[in-house]
């Protein structure tokens, strides 16, 4: 999922600057399990803008923000949105696009997104993907060194693996240690390295079809 | 041919010494340290913006360098430039009559001045390596012809004391595929060890050069003691810090090492880290 935090309230509110009536946007999806904008956020944002002497004219919380359609029907529809000087959006960049695209109101984010990653539990979130669009989890034990890697090495490590750890932070384990660790646990072992990675497509169409090609 | 690949093709213990550009445009002293170090090696190594710090470039160093009538070897690492950038200098060091690349990814950002950047990594260093290559093949990496070819003689990194060694070999055996013909080791201080893994490698048929480091003082031996990967075995700790003169003491225990590996080791690679001055009497030790 999109891993999410909340922009300092300082912020958020320079940002509301001039706006009197907010309607605030949340997420049933990724931006509620990192607690950044499911009901518990957005009632909080609602308590920080209200002791602001803003306006809060209401709040949705859309099953998936960033699905445009959805956007249109529970959020441009929405009589109070409407009625609103501004809305403030708690999802990813996604969510406050697909609002910014389905209402004529300023849309603005109350989140920073970080990345696509998984939980270990509250408050611990790992990158476990780049997004790349051409994935190579089947030759590294489902291990990704793209996103794992601080260098993104996709053909083996670095030198600078210090006793299994990696140099840019020795307490997180080097990637390439652990493909190593499972490729053998897996009886693989001889399948590390054995492949020559040619340089990555780092271009990828901006709009694309069920197949994933440009439309 | 250049001193370092005839080197190689000799079959002679090769020595290669390392000096850093500066920050900034005064180059005095670094052509000072130039003209001190030339003469006796085979290569003067000059680095590529290392420790991810900002400097003046290796290439127009080498340009210099080379011009003096010593041999350079540039460095380049994957951190800084996308594959245009990158094809585009290998191109480039040719025309200045650089011939001798050595290929590393480049310390991480987060180790260096500017922790918010973005590293480039567009190509890692097995894939630059043979995009080297294929610029010797007359065309580039998008498959266009090239106007003129260049020609290289490649080397690349490896670290002996990193755990596990057995990733450092794969990765090893595979950059010797992708066309790399000398490789440069991490600092070094336990010669025995390092004989172990100059048996380990010695299949590749490739010429590896042990990275040797000179211990100008107490305080220094702290310094590398906290770098990541680095191992000072305690009796050599010991005598630099039992000696009268350290530094007296740091350059015999240089030479002695420099004497030792010449028994089996096919060169070495002198990392001074700014006391080049002292590269002469080193080798004078060895």
């Amino acid at each position: 999922m999109i891993i999410t935090v909340t922009k300092p309230i300082e912020e958020i509110m320079t940002n509301l600057e001039g706006y009197k009536k907010v309607f605030v946007v949340g997420c049933a999806a990724c931006a509620t399990k990192c607690q950044t904008g499911g009901e518990e956020a957005v009632n909080n944002m609602i308590k920080e803008l209200k002791k602001k002497n803003k306006t809060v004219t209401g709040s949705v919380i859309l099953d998936t923000p960033c699905d445009i359609r959805i956007a249109k029907r529970d959020l441009a529809k929405s009589r109070e949105a409407n009625e609103s000087d501004v809305i403030l959006v708690l999802a990813c960049g996604a969510g406050v696009q697909a609002a910014e695209k389905v209402i004529e109101k300023p849309v603005l984010p109350a989140l920073n997104p970080l990345f696509v990653g998984t939980t270990e539990r509250i408050g611990v979130y790992n990158e476990f993907c780049s997004v790349c669009g051409e994935c190579i989890l089947d030759k590294t034990a489902g291990i990704c060194p793209v996103s794992r890697c601080p260098k993104g090495l996709i053909n083996g490590p670095c030198g600078g693996v210090v006793d299994g750890k990696c140099e840019t932070d020795l307490t997180k384990d080097c990637v390439w240690v652990l493909i190593l660790n499972k490729l053998k646990k897996l009886g693989k072992e001889q399948e590390i390295f054995k492949d020559y990675f040619s340089p990555k497509k780092r271009a990828k169409p901006k709009v694309v079809n069920r197949a994933g090609e440009r439309r | 041919m250049n001193k370092l690949c005839k080197a190689i093709v000799d079959n002679r213990f090769i020595i290669t010494a390392e000096l850093y550009p500066p920050k900034g445009t005064d180059i005095a002293e670094l052509m000072r340290r130039a003209d001190i170090i030339g003469p006796l090696v085979d290569g003067v190594n000059i680095t590529d913006n290392q420790r991810a710090s900002m400097r003046l470039a290796s290439i127009a160093i080498c340009h210099l360098i080379k011009d003096k009538g010593y041999t350079p070897i540039l460095q380049m690492t994957c951190r800084d430039r996308n594959r245009i950038a990158l094809q585009s200098d290998l191109l480039s060091a040719y025309v200045l009559g650089i011939e001798n690349v050595l290929i590393l990814s480049g310390d991480h950002p987060a180790v260096g001045e500017y922790k918010e950047i973005k590293g480039v990594y567009d190509l890692d260093p097995v894939q630059l390596l043979t995009t080297a290559r294929t610029l010797e093949s007359g065309f580039d990496l998008s498959g266009k012809k090239l106007k003129g070819t260049p020609k290289f003689c490649l080397g690349a990194v490896v670290n002996p004391t990193s755990n596990p060694l057995e990733l450092q070999l794969l990765m090893m055996e595979k950059k010797v595929k992708a066309g790399a013909q000398f490789f440069q080791t991490q600092t070094i201080f336990d010669v025995e060890r390092y004989r172990q893994f100059h048996d380990q490698v010695k299949h590749l048929n490739v010429k590896v050069l042990a990275g040797v480091t000179l211990l100008k003082s107490r305080e220094f031996i702290g310094f590398l003691k906290n770098l990541p990967g680095v191992s000072i075995p305690e009796d050599v700790v010991k005598r630099v810090e039992a000696a009268k003169d350290p530094l007296k003491e740091g350059i015999k225990i240089c030479g002695e090492t420099i004497r030792e590996l010449k028994k089996f080791a096919d060169g070495v690679h002198i990392m001074a880290i700014g006391a080049e001055d002292l590269i002469p009497e080193i080798l004078k030790n060895a």
